[in-house]
């Protein structure tokens, strides 16, 4: 038919010139993963050696463990492409989802240690008892919006107010941000402090364009923003490259300022809420 | 003593994907008490994967869509076999079923006046899916579970359930555990509504995850219910090939839909080689063309890249065999070559498909705004499942509703990229409704406890075996090799015949399969309670692939190539004989009325 979008043959010969750094050669051969196998009673970490190719994910070294040396090795996924936030793990130490995380990333001359998220309490293996989280969100005032915009029941937004909130929208919830959040970590203020998830959550709801509910005086009480002292270790971990501290939880925090510390500002906001059309 | 404890609801939805959480919350407006019970996490299920749209004709886009070209463009897809009742109600109902969700929270892309905006993708006349980049199953599973933990809702996260009772022949409860202790759960229900998803474990490349072992199929199956048009498998056309380790993740259809083209390792775009008879009206014949369609241009017509799923998956398969595929034996999908006519292309293709840009960037050291992808076909879909009543998505078994990729009959022979999202949202909402309304018209039923207690000592009998036959996973590995060896995109009866050998000696080794450790969290066992179902739905799709002569959407016989029009009369239905074998009819499809047949002439 034609010739002219003939894929740039040299530029697919060249994928390994357009890879992005990988401190690491693309593993072959064996790798040692030590995996921490355990329960609620504790548990130890267990070496096991598995083969290793090109393209290899942590993820796909556990499963092979559990095939061929584990079967009753315990650990949750279902997308295997970074989407639905199941395979959160430590990975050498570090918050990661195992699917995403190529083996390329990783020095393999020593053990790659795999254990489970830290600030969780552990389940067995690899899964923790994450069900704080859902519990959690069930205290936050849902979405309420305001009320249609056009005789057939719908609404008018525009695409740049979509963009505003799409970024917090993009969570997958795989509560690593919530593993490393030293005030639920260290100090295990989870009665307090909501996490760094549910403050993008009511970031997400706090700026849709079409929600009327005000969750600024449970942000300061029953939410703990306050316990947040913007580390940015949320921020760090986050797969989604979602921007939690800065995007999410500062300007959330100015609200509260504003409504508690400025009556004048929040009484034009009120006004300004009504204006909306 | 019984070794479970005992739970009353009075609908029990099993599943939390967009059918099983829209049914819930149908039911629980209904104000019925409403039990969920779904394999994983709350939020995870495989609707979250989902990510190129919603189909339903909003007509925001072009003014010229509405229900009867959705209605006649579904039906084309499903080759004429497809529930005609369910497609027309599925059509009228998709507008209104996306409006509500984004009455609960949800936010789509918007047009220019600030509507919800929409996207062309294969089958579909006009632009029709209503989405959000590319995660569009993320926005609707969470719209909706955030929506469902405001209802009165009561869940049972990481809990399988193993077998259905019946009393009479109606439906009476279920019986699962819970995979964090491996606690049998007993619960009583005048309904039950499966929205299990699909089947794709019983093959080795699919973009489908682990929970996707045909269980409500298997379940429904052995509760009594017909099953019906299980040879209809769709192998998506677009798989990731590279590396080794993401073989069959999804690229979505919208790479398509954005301007992405299919080209050989001789750079030819050869989907203009083979255009079907019956699309031909509706495809470009320049590539120009094709590109001012995916930009928008309402004379244009669509690129051949976007016909039906089947049919691309089959071209794809063929430049392959004949030695036009590329290094790692697929084909080439480029959309860095809209750099050609847009000047910001890059920024362009990463603002509308950021999770693929992300995917092949991180899983392939691909990037995709400078670099075609290698993709292959990858099992999907199934359009076969739980034979159901168009209207009230109740199965052949009293009581027992079914709804999403569990249930058939929307899709016929062939699905339409973006009907399974709002397949989801209409039928689940109906199901739920029904079923709400099904216990208030009948008495309690009730559970033999002695079916109870044998349910409860199957499930636990791998714990006493030695597995001799090899563990479960390795069971598991051998079937998804035979599935897709010999009833994969191209079937032919000999291969089949040695399919089902194979499928006898695998059900052999499976009730020998033993696992180590104890009931805690223990993915050998789960895996080896799993075997049955992927059994038994493997046995289903090989029978009815024998038995479909011919060839129809995503069923393609190399011995019956062509398509008979007698074949557009019947669906095959299977049911579990008396003597416990699988049973195979040929159902004639009802009639259609003269005011749906009227619509299809209309928009031939
Ligand atoms: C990668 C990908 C992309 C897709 N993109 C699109 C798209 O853009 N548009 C579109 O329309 N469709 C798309 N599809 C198809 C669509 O996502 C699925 O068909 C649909 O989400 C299925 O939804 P469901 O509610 O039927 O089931 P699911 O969402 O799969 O949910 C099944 C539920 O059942 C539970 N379950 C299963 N077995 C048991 C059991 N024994 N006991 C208890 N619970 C059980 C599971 O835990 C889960 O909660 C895509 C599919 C994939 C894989
Ligand atoms: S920035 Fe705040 S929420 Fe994030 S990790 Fe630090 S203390 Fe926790
Ligand atoms: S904000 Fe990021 S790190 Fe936290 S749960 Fe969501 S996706 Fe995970
Ligand atoms: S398995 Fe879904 S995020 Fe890793």
């Amino acid at each position: 038919m034609t010739d002219t979008l003939k894929p740039d043959l040299a530029e697919t010969g060249a994928v390994e010139e357009t890879e992005p750094p990988r401190p690491h050669a693309e593993p072959q051969g064996s790798a040692t993963f030590r995996v921490w196998r355990g329960d609620r009673s504790g548990g130890r970490f267990v070496d096991y050696r598995t083969a290793v190719s090109p393209g290899m994910v942590v993820l796909d070294a556990v499963h092979q463990i559990q095939a061929e040396q584990a079967n009753d090795l315990a650990v949750r996924w279902n997308c295997k492409a970074g989407k639905c936030g199941s395979c959160s793990a430590e990975v050498n130490g570090q918050p990661k989802l195992m699917c995403m995380t190529r083996l390329s990333e990783l020095p393999l001359d020593q053990p790659v240690t795999v254990e489970p998220m830290r600030s969780f309490p552990p389940i067995k293996d690899l899964v923790t008892d994450v069900s704080w989280n859902f519990r959690v969100k069930t205290r936050i005032a849902p979405f309420t919006p305001r009320p249609p915009d056009a005789p057939d029941g719908t609404w008018r937004i525009a695409q740049s107010d979509v963009d505003r909130v799409q970024e917090f929208r993009k969570c997958i919830e795989c509560f690593l941000c919530q593993d490393v959040c030293h005030v639920l970590r260290d100090h295990h203020l989870h009665e307090e402090f909501i996490g760094p998830r549910f403050l993008v959550y009511v970031a997400a709801l706090e700026m849709h364009p079409l929600d009327t509910g005000d969750r600024v005086e449970a942000l300061r009480r029953a939410h703990g923003i306050g316990y947040c002292n913007i580390t940015k270790c949320c921020t760090k971990v986050c797969p989604e490259h979602i921007t939690i501290t800065d995007n999410a939880i500062i300007p959330l925090k100015e609200r509260v300022v504003d409504q508690f510390f400025d009556p004048l500002g929040k009484l034009l906001k009120v006004f300004s809420r009504r204006e909306q059309p | 003593m019984p070794d479970y404890q005992t739970f009353d609801h009075d609908v029990l939805v099993i599943g939390a994907g967009g059918a099983g959480l829209r049914a819930a919350v149908a039911a629980s407006a209904a104000g019925v008490k409403v039990g969920l019970v779904c394999k994983s996490l709350l939020g995870k299920a495989h609707t979250v994967m989902a990510e190129g749209g919603i189909a339903a004709s909003l007509a925001n886009v072009d003014s010229r869509d509405n229900w009867q070209v959705h209605f006649a463009d579904t039906m084309r897809g499903g080759q004429y076999i497809n529930n005609w009742r369910m497609a027309e109600l599925h059509a009228k109902e998709a507008p209104e079923r996306v409006r509500e969700l984004e009455a609960w929270g949800a936010l789509f892309d918007r047009t220019p006046d600030g509507r919800i905006l929409q996207r062309n993708f294969g089958g579909h006349k006009y632009p029709r899916l209503a989405h959000v980049g590319d995660r569009t199953g993320l926005e609707m599973i969470r719209t909706l579970q955030d929506h469902s933990i405001h209802q009165s809702i009561d869940v049972h996260m990481e809990c399988t359930v193993l077998r259905l009772f019946t009393d009479g022949g109606r439906i009476a409860g279920a019986l699962g555990y819970d995979r964090e202790r491996g606690r049998f759960r007993l619960y009583r229900s005048r309904a039950v509504i499966l929205a299990t998803g699909g089947v794709g474990r019983a093959y080795a490349i699919t973009s489908n995850s682990w929970e996707y072992t045909g269980d409500g199929h298997a379940l429904a199956y052995h509760a009594g219910a017909a099953l019906q048009d299980m040879e209809f498998v769709q192998f998506h056309p677009t798989g990731m090939i590279w590396p080794p380790s993401v073989r069959g993740i999804l690229v979505t259809e919208g790479v398509r839909g954005e301007g992405g083209v299919l080209l050989n390792n001789q750079g030819r775009r050869f989907m203009f080689d083979d255009i079907p008879e019956n699309y031909r009206a509706q495809t470009a014949d320049s590539e120009d063309e094709g590109w001012r369609y995916t930009q928008g241009d309402k004379n244009a017509r669509r690129p051949p890249e976007l016909l039906t799923r089947d049919h691309v998956a089959r071209c794809i398969r063929r430049e392959v065999a004949e030695g036009r595929g590329s290094p790692h034996g697929g084909v080439f999908l480029d959309i860095s070559w809209i750099r050609q006519r847009l000047p910001n292309a890059r920024e362009h293709i990463i603002r509308k498909l950021p999770s693929m840009y992300h995917q092949f960037k991180q899983l392939a050291d691909i990037d995709i705004t400078t670099t075609p992808m290698e993709v292959g076909p990858t099992t999907h879909y199934i359009m076969g499942g739980i034979r159901v009543d168009g209207d009230s998505q109740m199965s052949t078994v009293p009581g027992l509703f079914a709804a999403g990729e569990c249930a058939a009959g929307l899709h016929g022979a062939n699905r339409l990229g973006g009907n399974s999202l709002s397949d989801l949202l209409v039928f689940g909402k109906r199901a739920g409704e029904y079923a709400a309304r099904f216990p208030r018209e009948s008495g309690a039923a009730s559970i033999d406890p002695a079916q109870v207690e044998d349910a409860v000592r199957q499930a636990l009998a791998p714990f006493e075996r030695t597995g001799n036959g090899g563990g479960p996973y390795q069971v598991q590995h051998d079937l998804q090799q035979t599935m897709q060896e010999l009833v994969g995109i191209v079937r032919t009866a000999g291969e089949m015949e040695r399919a089902l050998d194979r499928l006898a000696q695998l059900k052999e080794r499976a009730v020998g399969v033993g696992v180590p450790g104890n009931r805690e969290y223990n993915p050998g066992w789960h895996t080896a309670l799993d075997l049955g179902n992927l059994l038994t739905v493997s046995e289903a799709i090989t029978r009815a692939a024998l038995e479909r002569r011919e060839s129809r959407g995503g069923h393609f016989r190399e011995d019956c190539p062509e398509k008979d029009p007698a074949g557009a009369r019947f669906n095959i239905v299977v049911r579990k004989g008396a003597d416990g074998r699988m049973q195979l009819t040929r159902e004639p499809i009802a009639e259609m009325p003269a005011e749906l047949r009227q619509v299809i002439e209309e928009q031939k």
